[in-house]
């Protein structure tokens, strides 16, 4: 489903991603980790197409598609949700009314009519139950004064609406008690099935015990420096990053 | 109850005259210039009482002696009052026009607000088929308001049907002294809206649709005059949300309203005249003097949502003379391009208990300059005056400027006034949210505008909102690479 080759991006003339392969199958749950700074934020920008990045060389592949020249907004039609690592304010715009747009953005990208306002309310009901959300907060400004907890999970419940081809979850589980992980995992599990696909970005083993990954890749300094199973995970969280990056200085 | 064929002709027959401006004032167009001669001609010419002409003539006579203010914060190349024609027959529909014949950009804008092809005719000065539909909603409206004893009118004709009404308070609350602009608006305004409230009259529909078809007509000089009598209450709208391409480049209207002990006024006002076009040519320059007096326990809104004009002037004001009084101006500006407002408002205590609540929303995009200028003034006698302001600036992009001259003058120690202000930007990372939602840029800063205006727009009546809602993204649009 998603093919990344040898890609490289830069910020303002500095370099960040320094030759990154990685494929995601459909079904597929990947996770990525490794220390702060590496670049996993902004892997998962540029897939979503933060013109910020300038992409260098390589390029990344949706459905065998090379989707250097859509924008932000056409890969969000193709199915790529990005749940930001730090989900930023719009005051005076409910969470409702959001969610309202983007929906029947998409749509109308598809050709589609405005979904209909019953069943945008069933879709509402449905997916706050599914991530135990309490209908009030669905009224607040977007993001407004919520806890960290609080906009992580209503980043997921974004996802529950728009149901993602390739959902990127960067540090989602940073800000959440261990209740509501549960609640937050537990929903992004049922969301997952066979043809669509999942990376986790976090730097804890911790969410991984709830949404299991079927392969664990370390990014270091720009580029992925070792792959495995969902035991490697456990090993980084025993011995820490440095062997990695001794390895990797070889 | 249905109307035969015939009696809905004849009603139309009537209408037209009964909105007179359209028809009593056929011919010509005066030469250019303003002198007392051309004041007492306009007076002569729409058939005018003598108190009138007296009134327009000391009116030009205080104007001749006063300079154009320029304490605002706008920049604009004076007006040549000598080269402008201070009186003019309306536009008459032109027989063979017809909408292929206009701006297709302009019927572009119209589908997006959702104008009715009849409204647009009307708008462009085209040939209107008559509609049964509109006709009978005009009529059933000016029957309602007959039976509750509300007058509704031109103010030209108001003048001959209700002139002792219209006598006894016209520049009352803005008396033709006042400024540069309302000195010149008094001596030759040639036509604009009267209305009166009856005691204890709950107006019972907002003064809107009937004043949406009739825009296209209304002049230069606008003058407006709204009394609500003891108990009334009335919701006024003003303004036209269809963009109208005036061609007029000076705008100076006045008005006033009056509400009497215990009686309550909403004033909303769309105004989108042609801002110029994006190299800042053209474009309209809108002076406008509003003012409302409150006696006891009298409350007065005034809301706003200015998004045309290339320089606007511009401060709805309410003097709180009664106890208990309560004045609000809620505001919207929008400038883009090369536009520049210089907007706000001025809450005057004078009685006990008074309050004042001001919420000021600017936003500014392009090469464009947003100033909110308030004054909150508290006499010494005004007892446990309060006040509220709040004035927020979003801005777009890194050429365009807010800036914010709150005034404040307290004479009674027992005041409490409060004032805050915020400055936000539409940030890069705002609109990449939304486009990761899969909302295009277009979208999201209407999106965002929309939310930062909030709490102003809940103030519209519904209908005139969602249309205001429509206004500003249009206003905005193009205006992020
Ligand atoms: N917009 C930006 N401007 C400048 N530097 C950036 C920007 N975004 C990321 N970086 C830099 O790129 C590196 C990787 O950052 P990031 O992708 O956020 O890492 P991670 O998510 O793995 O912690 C860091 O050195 C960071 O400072
Ligand atoms: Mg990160």
């Amino acid at each position: 489903m998603l093919k990344i080759k040898d890609l490289h991006a830069s910020v303002e003339g500095k370099g960040i991603l320094k030759g990154i392969n990685l494929e995601v199958g459909a079904g597929e749950v990947h996770a990525i980790m490794g220390p702060n700074g590496s670049g996993k934020s902004t892997l998962a920008s540029v897939i979503a197409g933060n013109e910020t990045y300038e992409v260098t060389a390589g390029g990344i592949f949706l459905d065998e598609e090379n989707i250097e020249d859509l924008s932000p907004e056409e890969r969000a039609h193709n199915g790529v949700f990005l749940s930001f690592q730090y989900p930023v304010e719009i005051p005076g715009v409910s969470v409702t009314n959001f969610m309202k747009t983007a929906i029947n953005e998409s749509r109308k990208a598809k050709g589609l009519e405005d979904m209909p306002a019953k069943d945008m309310l069933k879709l509402i009901r449905d997916k706050s139950e599914l991530l135990e959300i309490d209908r009030k907060f669905l009224s607040r400004s977007l993001n407004e004064g919520f806890s960290g907890g609080e906009k992580k999970r209503n980043e997921i419940f974004q996802m529950a609406m728009l149901e993602p081809k390739l959902a990127i979850l960067d540090e989602t589980d940073s800000g959440l008690d261990i209740d509501a992980l549960r609640i937050v995992a537990n929903g992004v599990n049922k969301l997952k099935n066979k043809d669509n696909a999942i990376v986790v970005i976090t730097h804890y083993q911790r969410l991984l015990e709830y949404i299991v990954p079927d392969y664990v890749h370390v990014l270091y300094n720009g580029k992925i420096v070792k792959s495995g199973t969902k035991e490697l995970a456990l090993e980084l969280e025993e011995k820490g990053y440095d062997w990695i990056k001794q390895e990797a200085a070889v | 109850m249905a109307y035969t064929e015939e009696e809905l002709k004849k009603e139309l027959e009537t209408k037209e005259y009964e909105y007179g401006f359209y028809t009593d004032i056929e011919s010509d167009t005066f030469p250019i210039g303003l002198s007392e001669e051309i004041v007492v001609a306009i007076s002569k010419k729409k058939n005018e009482p003598k108190w009138m002409t007296d009134w327009r003539v000391e009116a030009y006579r205080v104007w001749e002696k006063m300079e154009e203010p320029d304490w605002a914060n706008v920049n604009y190349e004076k007006p040549d009052f000598q080269a402008i024609s201070y009186y003019s027959a309306p536009k008459k529909a032109d027989p063979n026009k017809t909408l292929d014949d206009v701006d297709p950009e302009l019927l572009e804008m119209y589908k997006k607000l959702g104008i009715s092809i009849d409204e647009q005719k009307k708008l462009q000065n085209v040939a209107v088929d008559i509609v049964v539909d509109s006709v009978s909603v005009a009529t059933t409206f000016q029957k309602t308001l007959a039976e509750k004893g509300i007058i509704f009118m031109p103010i030209s004709e108001a003048i001959q049907k209700h002139p002792d009404l219209v006598r006894k308070y016209l520049g009352t609350v803005v008396p033709t002294t006042d400024n540069f602009y309302a000195a010149l608006n008094s001596a030759v305004f040639t036509d604009g809206s009267f209305c009166y409230i009856p005691k204890g009259v709950r107006c019972p529909m907002e003064l809107s649709t009937y004043f949406r078809i009739n825009q296209a007509g209304t002049g230069q000089f606008e003058r407006t005059l709204v009394v609500a009598d003891q108990e009334s209450y009335v919701s006024y709208l003003e303004g036209c949300t269809a963009p109208s391409r005036d061609e007029n480049q000076l705008h100076a209207a006045v008005v006033e309203l009056i509400a009497m002990d215990d009686a309550e006024i909403k004033y909303s006002t769309v105004q989108n005249w042609f801002p110029g076009n994006k190299e800042g040519k053209g474009g309209v320059y809108n002076f406008v003097t509003k003012r409302a007096l409150c006696e006891k326990n009298a409350k007065v809104s005034w809301t706003q949502v200015e998004t045309g004009s290339a320089v606007t002037w511009k401060y709805p004001s309410c003097i709180l003379k009664g106890d208990n009084s309560i004045g609000e101006f809620y505001s919207i500006a929008v400038t883009n391009n090369y536009q520049q407002a210089d907007t706000g408002t001025k809450m005057v205590h004078l009685g006990k208990n008074t309050r004042s609540t001001i919420i000021s929303k600017g936003i500014s995009a392009g090469k464009s300059q947003n100033s909110y200028r308030g004054l909150v003034q508290v006499s010494s006698r005004a007892e446990n005056a309060r006040n509220f302001s709040q004035c927020d600036s979003l801005l777009m992009g890194n050429e365009c400027g807010a800036h914010t001259f709150p005034y404040i003058e307290a004479k009674n120690k027992t005041a409490m006034i409060e004032h805050e202000a915020t400055t936000s930007k539409i940030g890069e990372d705002q609109i990449f949210y939304c486009n990761q939602r899969g909302i295009d840029t277009e979208k999201a800063i209407a999106l965002i505008v929309n939310g930062f205006s909030k709490e102003v727009l809940n103030k519209l009546p519904m209908e005139f909102a969602v249309e205001a809602q429509k206004l500003l993204e249009i206003s905005l649009e193009g205006s992020v690479g």
